[in-house]
């Protein structure tokens, strides 16, 4: 299954390393991960995408709460829930591409962000599965460069995770 | 006061009540050294190589409940003093270790005795720090001591860049009495409801068996742990961990539990219907083949570590707290029951006296060869059970453990779960020190003894009187024993030739050696080295062997599947 799990940390060097580091060293699996300061540049906020079996999630969240620099986590897919990622894509668009990529840019509601007489750069957000489905659109051979942020999220209605 | 930062170091430790540091100088500590010069706040024990250092400290911690503090260099100080720190990692023993560094403007320049510290023992701390502002170092040294000690204790690292120690830069110094970390406040009072369920279920038990760790002792809990026992009437065992936190001579105490414990805690185990998991953490050398632990049994764990409580094996009451205090909730809500079933547990005492026939630690007493069991049995009853006993790691280890019968905590140091050979001699130089009067011994073998046989040149500076009992079979015991089991008596560099004379040794290091090779001479030797208070005696026994250690639970097997050493001399 998989899990969104957002974790609040202390935004020390070393921080992030003690976390991907005890994903390696328990040999749980992360699909991936973003961080980032919040509003107070004292604490940073992570979210991890993991897979496992509700026993190996349960241990992941006891284990990450274990670390020291670990002020708080939540486990955003247990409800309601907001996810999103951004893809950055550079596409080889001459002739009639031009037009079939920019087409296919409003479909997903992505926008073209840089131009050149070869190339688009479209910018699109969105749950990894459009963003996937995006990338299956467009046809490979065209595909320059491709870069993902990884999942982000945040809980809907009242549910938050705060220090 | 205005001090440098290696001043501050020093006087913090004295302000926080340390007594002692285990430690070996180098490039970047020598502000600190040069800050421990003409002062006796704080005594420096210098050890002949930094992995001993950590394990003395770590020993010192074991006996006292007190954190032990380290101080090494960079570089090579660093890296020889993980093997310690991981080794107190794995048994949660408060520690605090500080680790010199490269200058803040050489690091990660691969400067000379540069490497990174921090990275490199983040796998086996509870913590870490780096200290990057003399400003911030007492309340760093502050929060280590807290991290190390509170919750479920372990080593912390902090890592002093040799700048930091300056001792040009002088600041205002005040000692920290507290420290506040939002990140970091563990629980220590269980759940009252879970608590009420736990000893509702308690009380229903028809064949209840209490197990208990390492977090007894380390709750300082042996009293609650007694008075909850004995309350109830219930069978105990015990991990390699914790053993003493329950008097090893008790009727109800069914001796060590897992690979090598015995047959009726074992089968105790293996026919529960109640187990009562106390500080202990299901670890695989306890719990056999996962599919085949405890099979009848509803499990209740208290341990005040959450990510402890149904890792490997699935519990059906967790309770998270300090033993101590949850085992003084539950002696409340106990005072005031009434056991409800004595017929039934009545019944379960008599099938585990049953299995208790089987005397299951039972050897050879007649043979012509000193077996080592002799010597532990002869050791016990020598020192009436009151020593302070550490052991290095293999067959000794376990023999140790099944024959030398603690009764009360703190007296048994090993290094249970990391398995770290050349742990034992340090151990009883920490455990010597920290208990200046009482009598330590270390048991060990040829080969453990051999990883950190320079430190009876340390014993030698202190005068630490520490007898050394060496159960040499010219063999690495255990590696062997699972090679006749498993390999088919392939015996692949197991047997260790061009052994020392070690009589010679300990005496060119200024002790007394002694060899001894026949059964009937070891009751002797025994009472002549314990009569050597002031010291270090070497006793080097030329044991059987082919003495393997039984019962024993091979790898895949269940608590109820031991093999014992009756049914060896059959097959």
């Amino acid at each position: 299954m998989r899990h969104i799990i957002s974790i609040l940390l202390e935004n020390e060097s070393g921080a992030l390393s003690r976390v991907a580091g005890l994903f390696s060293a328990r040999n749980y699996n992360i699909d991936s991960l973003t961080v980032a300061p919040t509003e107070d540049p004292s604490l940073s906020r992570m979210t991890i995408v993991t897979r496992g079996s509700d026993e190996v999630i349960e241990q992941i969240t006891k284990q990450l709460n274990k670390l020291v620099d670990v002020i708080r986590l939540q486990e955003l897919t247990e409800g309601q829930h907001v996810e999103r990622e951004l893809l950055l894509i550079k596409l080889l668009a001459e002739g009639n591409d031009r037009e079939e990529y920019k087409r296919l840019t409003e479909i997903f509601r992505g926008k073209i962000i840089d131009v050149t007489d070869m190339t688009f750069i479209v910018e699109l957000t969105g749950t990894g599965d459009k963003l996937d489905a995006f990338l299956r659109a467009v046809e490979g051979k065209n595909i320059l460069e491709v870069v993902r942020s990884g999942t982000t999220g945040i809980a809907r209605g009242a549910r938050r995770l705060e220090v | 006061m205005e001090l440098s930062g290696g001043e501050i170091l020093i006087q913090f430790l004295k302000d926080q009540g340390v007594e002692m540091v285990f430690g070996y100088p180098g490039g970047a500590v020598l502000h600190i050294y040069d800050a421990i010069y003409g002062q006796t706040d704080v005594q420096h024990i210098l050890v002949r190589h930094e992995q001993a250092a950590t394990h003395a400290a770590d020993a010192y911690a074991r006996v006292t409940g007190k954190p032990g503090v380290v101080l090494v260099t960079s570089g090579p100080g660093a890296t020889n003093a993980v093997t310690g720190i991981a080794t107190a990692h794995l048994d949660s023993i408060p520690m605090v270790i500080i680790t010199g560094q490269v200058s803040t403007a050489f690091i990660g320049s691969d400067a000379f005795q540069e490497v990174d510290a921090v990275g490199i023992t983040r796998p086996c701390v509870k913590h870490n720090f780096l200290v990057k502002d003399v400003h911030d170092l007492a309340v760093t040294l502050k929060k280590a001591f807290y991290i190390a000690s509170s919750g479920r204790p372990g080593p912390v690292v902090v890592d002093i860049p040799k700048d930091i120690t300056d001792p040009a830069i002088k600041i205002p110094y005040e000692y920290p009495k507290t420290c506040h970390m939002r990140s970091y406040n563990p629980v220590t009072k269980g759940h009252p409801g879970q608590i009420k369920k736990a000893v509702d279920l308690i009380l229903s038990a028809k064949r209840p068996m209490i197990y208990t760790g390492g977090g007894v002792v380390l709750s300082e809990a042996s009293e609650e742990l007694r008075e909850f026992t004995r309350l109830l009437n219930y069978p105990i065992t015990s991990t390699l961990m914790g053993l003493g936190a329950y008097p090893g001579t008790d009727r109800q105490f069914l001796g060590m539990l897992g690979m090598h414990g015995t047959y009726e805690a074992n089968m105790g185990m293996h026919e529960c219907d109640v187990l009562i998991a106390i500080g202990a953490r299901f670890d695989d050398r306890v719990t056999g083949k996962l599919d085949l632990f405890c099979p009848a049994a509803k499990i209740i764990h208290i341990d005040i570590d959450p990510a402890s409580i149904s890792k490997t094996v699935k519990v059906d009451i967790p309770i998270v707290g300090d033993v101590k205090n949850v085992l003084q909730e539950m002696n409340a809500l106990l005072q005031g029951s009434q056991r409800p079933d004595s017929d039934q547990l009545e019944k379960w005492w008599l099938q585990i006296q049953e299995w208790r026939a089987k005397d299951c630690l039972a050897y050879d007493r007649h043979s012509n060869l000193i077996k080592p069991q002799y010597v532990l049995e002869q050791l016990y009853e020598k020192t009436q059970g009151e020593a302070y006993v550490t052991s290095d790691v293999g067959q000794h280890q376990m023999w140790a453990a099944q024959f030398y019968k603690f009764d009360s905590p703190r007296r048994w140091v090993n290094s249970g779960g990391l398995g770290t050979m050349g742990f034992g001699l340090p151990a009883a130089m920490g455990a010597q020190l920290a208990k200046r009067d009482e009598m330590v011994v270390c048991v060990t073998g040829e080969a453990s003894i051999q990883m950190c046989i320079q430190e009876l040149s340390t014993c030698l500076q202190y005068g630490l009187p520490i007898k050394i009992i060496n159960l040499n079979n010219r063999y690495m015991g255990m590696v062997r024993q699972w090679q006749e089991l498993s390999y088919e008596g392939r015996y692949s560099m197991s047997y260790m030739d061009a052994l020392p004379d070690f009589v010679k040794l300990a005496e060119s290091y200024g002790h007394v050696g002694m060899y001894i090779d026949k059964p009937e001479n070891v009751s002797a030797a025994l009472d002549e080295a314990l009569q050597m208070k002031n010291r270090l005696v070497f006793m080097d026994f030329i044991t059987d062997q082919t003495e393997n250690v039984y019962p024993m639970i091979q790898s895949g097997k269940g608590h109820h599947d031991m093999l014992l050493s009756s049914d060896r001399e059959l097959a």
